[in-house]
């Protein structure tokens, strides 16, 4: 279908683009901007007026429940959420039941996530055989079969030894290692900041040491071997330090952090709220203000839902006991532009680092813009209007986010993908 | 946010913690707990102001002492009670908290008498009972996790109320397992908001909690140091699993350095007593001389205990 989004403003970080033009559709891709091409005759325009027209946005870390937790959320509700939240392209971790250790897995994962036509899904992979730290995958064929990335996600490879080796290996093909930042042993059942609020609480603490100690060994460990590292998740300032002295002695090196860290703090936990147990947990204010400029200046290249569907009967237990995430697909636009308000960071600086960055980090070249021949995946969205989250409002079958009641900023008009309206 | 455990005009609807807890409400239940310790000494142990009420025990966790003290508090309050330790029963089974609670509210609960191992549990009931529309049941928290354990603060401040009766005049010294333990939590929020000037804790750093200077204590590594001129001595019970591993080398160590002799608490001033919350590990916090002598109140804190959970309780049936 040829279609013509028509008056907006359109803002494309990758291509520096800030301007009000139309953009035109056809065979799934982006063919032109600002000025029709010759004979192009739109049969849907989409009037865009006061809204922004930018590239869907791409999510680093979405968990979208399949294989096997099925129960928690579908590969289709997540979908509609993703829609829903204008995100076109998303990351998916390996932590399902069975791991993302093998290419029959995430072909499947990928062939299912294809027949819905929403989000593009690109799987990580585990960077060892079940996520146990002691193998390390067949990569090769875990890219050939799709896979973007290698990861442990949230549980850390205690020999270090393996992680030198997996880092190695992926190195030798030129593959992307994420990894976050959690020593095996500080913080051990740990469910929040260490600090005055766990304290007081009687919380076990998880310090920020837990996180600096796992970084400083991968970042030695990427100097020796020369892997592409991307560390996910970045909970304090502490660990932005030690990413900027390790870039200062030239290690190439990106990170991301999660929506929720820009704006909660260990504070919000408030009379033990579960929906605010969270991995990595929430660190204090000051914490959550070095992550916010750090944003800002760049020094922290992405930011990502890390959306976890969690079922009320994994969230109505006591906090160490319940089961830690945040829903997230459908918060991300309004929390980035929420920062993005609240700190003056410009509307085309904080989408880049949901669109351009994010993609750059993934490795992908089809999506996180609107130059033309990318794909037409596209977000239309009235920055300046503001909508109460709801739980009814809520495609995600995980309801589970401290942010319901609030009115947040950012409202999805259309999320179109590859030239079909998905939403809107 | 609303604080769970008071009504909108500012009473107690159910007792989570001390944290918080305004001071004209800590001194209103000792002063109604005063009355109550006479109950005992009648030939009749009874009073009706819970006559009809039932009073569930609900111990997730196991306990006698405290299990047995707020049975006696709830009967001598004309209450029926009924005790489950739940630890036993139904989460063996795999039910869970609030499905448990939800029968015990269809079996006619009107207060919910609860230890949990995990911080913050009886918030998540509190929370239950109000998003169910049944606000009119109360709970008790009696020891979650780490967090707090109120009534035990409770009947330490009235133990000290009785022997001191001025809190602004005293130095407090806390000593032990301050990081695992809730009565600790209770006792500093209490002693800090009832206007004692100055609260000390005196422990290896492995046994404190990150920025327990934040609470408004002074801390001391010493114990000599720390008990000199000090007024009360609130001991910590040190659990087994504590004493040898990577908090703690042995038992034998730490009583040298932290349990409590009579040459250290000659430190203390000269009329100062001594508080336990029990069951006292002999030769490993406490040695048996200071247990059982002239300084420890020991066994009055039990009695009062009685008392300051009948003052609860009938506060909290008042109210709702």
């Amino acid at each position: 279908m040829k279609i013509q989004i028509a008056n907006g403003r359109v803002i494309d970080p990758a291509n520096q683009i800030d301007a009000q033009q139309d953009v035109f559709i056809e065979g799934g891709k982006i063919v032109a901007l600002g000025c029709a091409p010759d004979g192009f005759a739109a049969e849907k325009i989409i009037d865009a007026k006061g809204l922004i027209v930018a590239p869907g946005l791409v999510d680093l870390s979405a968990r979208l429940r399949e294989p096997g937790f099925e129960y928690r959320a579908t590969l289709e509700s997540e979908m509609q959420a993703a829609m829903a939240g204008g995100i076109t392209s998303l990351a998916c971790p390996p932590d399902t039941d069975p791991v993302l250790d093998e290419p029959g897995l995430v072909e499947m994962l990928c062939f299912r996530a294809k027949k819905l036509h929403c989000a593009h899904v690109y799987p990580v992979g585990a960077l060892t055989n079940k996520l146990e730290g002691k193998r390390i995958t067949e990569m090769a064929e875990l890219v050939e079969a799709g896979c973007v990335a290698f990861s442990q996600v949230n549980t850390p490879v205690v020999d270090t030894n393996v992680l030198l080796r997996a880092m190695q290996y992926a190195a030798t093909f030129g593959f992307r290692v994420w990894l976050q930042p959690i020593d095996p042993y500080l913080g051990k059942g740990g469910v929040a900041h260490d600090g005055e609020v766990a304290s007081r609480m009687g919380l076990t603490g998880i310090p920020v040491e837990a996180e600096t100690v796992a970084l400083e060994t991968y970042l030695t460990l990427a100097r020796m071997t020369g892997v592409k590292l991307h560390i996910t998740r970045i909970s304090s300032a502490a660990a932005l330090n030690a990413i900027e002295r390790a870039r200062a002695g030239g290690l190439d090196v990106t990170c991301d952090v999660a929506a929720h860290h820009l704006h909660l703090s260990d504070m919000d936990i408030g009379f033990f709220n579960p929906q605010c147990y969270v991995v990595p947990p929430l660190r204090s204010q000051r914490d959550r203000s070095a992550l916010r400029a750090g944003l800002a200046s760049g020094k922290i290249n992405a930011v990502c839902s890390d959306h976890t569907p969690v079922d009320d009967d994994g969230k109505q237990m006591p906090f160490a006991e319940a089961e830690p995430g945040m829903t997230g697909l459908e918060t991300l636009l309004p929390l980035v532009i929420k920062w993005a308000q609240e700190d003056k960071v410009s509307l085309p600086d904080a989408l880049a680092r949901v669109t351009a960055s994010a993609a750059s980090i993934m490795g992908i070249t089809k999506g996180g813009h609107l130059g033309v021949g990318a794909r037409a995946d596209v977000v239309i969205f009235d920055a300046e209007a503001e909508q109460v989250l709801t739980r009814e409002a809520l495609k995600s079958q995980g309801k589970n986010t401290p942010f319901l009641g609030m009115p947040l900023p950012g409202v999805v008009k259309h999320t179109l993908v590859e030239g079909r309206v998905m939403f809107g | 946010m609303l604080n769970p455990q008071l009504t909108k005009d500012g009473r107690l609807r159910h007792l989570l913690t001390l944290d918080g807890l305004p001071k004209a409400i800590l001194t209103e239940i000792l002063d109604i707990a005063a009355p109550f310790t006479e109950v005992a000494e009648r030939e009749v142990k009874k009073l009706p102001l819970l006559r009809g009420k039932s009073v569930f025990n609900v111990f997730f966790e196991n306990s006698t002492r405290t299990r047995t003290t707020f049975e006696i508090a709830a009967k001598r309050l004309s209450a029926d009670v009924i005790n489950l330790n739940v630890s036993t029963s139904s989460t063996s089974k795999g039910e869970t908290l609030l499905d448990t609670v939800d029968n015990l509210c269809a079996m006619g609960a009107d207060m919910f008498v609860m230890r949990h191992a995990s911080s913050g549990a009886p918030y998540l009931l509190a929370q239950h009972l109000r998003n169910t529309g049944r606000d009119h049941i109360s709970v008790v928290n009696a020891g979650d996790g780490r967090h707090a354990h109120p009534t035990q603060g409770l009947l330490d401040m009235y133990t000290i109320r009785h022997y001191k009766q001025d809190f602004t005049r005293l130095t407090v010294a806390i000593v032990g397992d301050v990081l695992h333990s809730r009565v600790a939590r209770s006792e500093i929020a209490a002693l800090t908001t009832l206007g004692v000037p100055e609260v000390r804790v005196i422990a290896p750093k492995t046994l404190l909690p990150t920025d327990v200077e934040r609470m408004g204590v002074r801390v001391f590594h010493n114990m000599e140091e720390g008990l000199k001129g000090v007024d009360v001595v609130m001991m910590l019970r040190l659990q087994n699993e504590r004493m040898s591993g990577a908090l703690l080398p042995s038992s034998g160590e730490y009583f040298k350095f932290y349990g409590l002799t009579e040459e250290k608490l000659a430190l203390a001033a000269k009329d100062a007593i001594v508080l336990h919350p029990g069951p006292m590990n002999r030769g490993v916090e406490i040695d048996s001389a200071v247990a059982d002598g002239d300084h420890a109140v020991i066994l009055p804190q039990v009695t009062f205990g009685i008392a300051v959970r009948m003052a609860v309780m009938s506060m909290l049936a008042a109210g709702n």
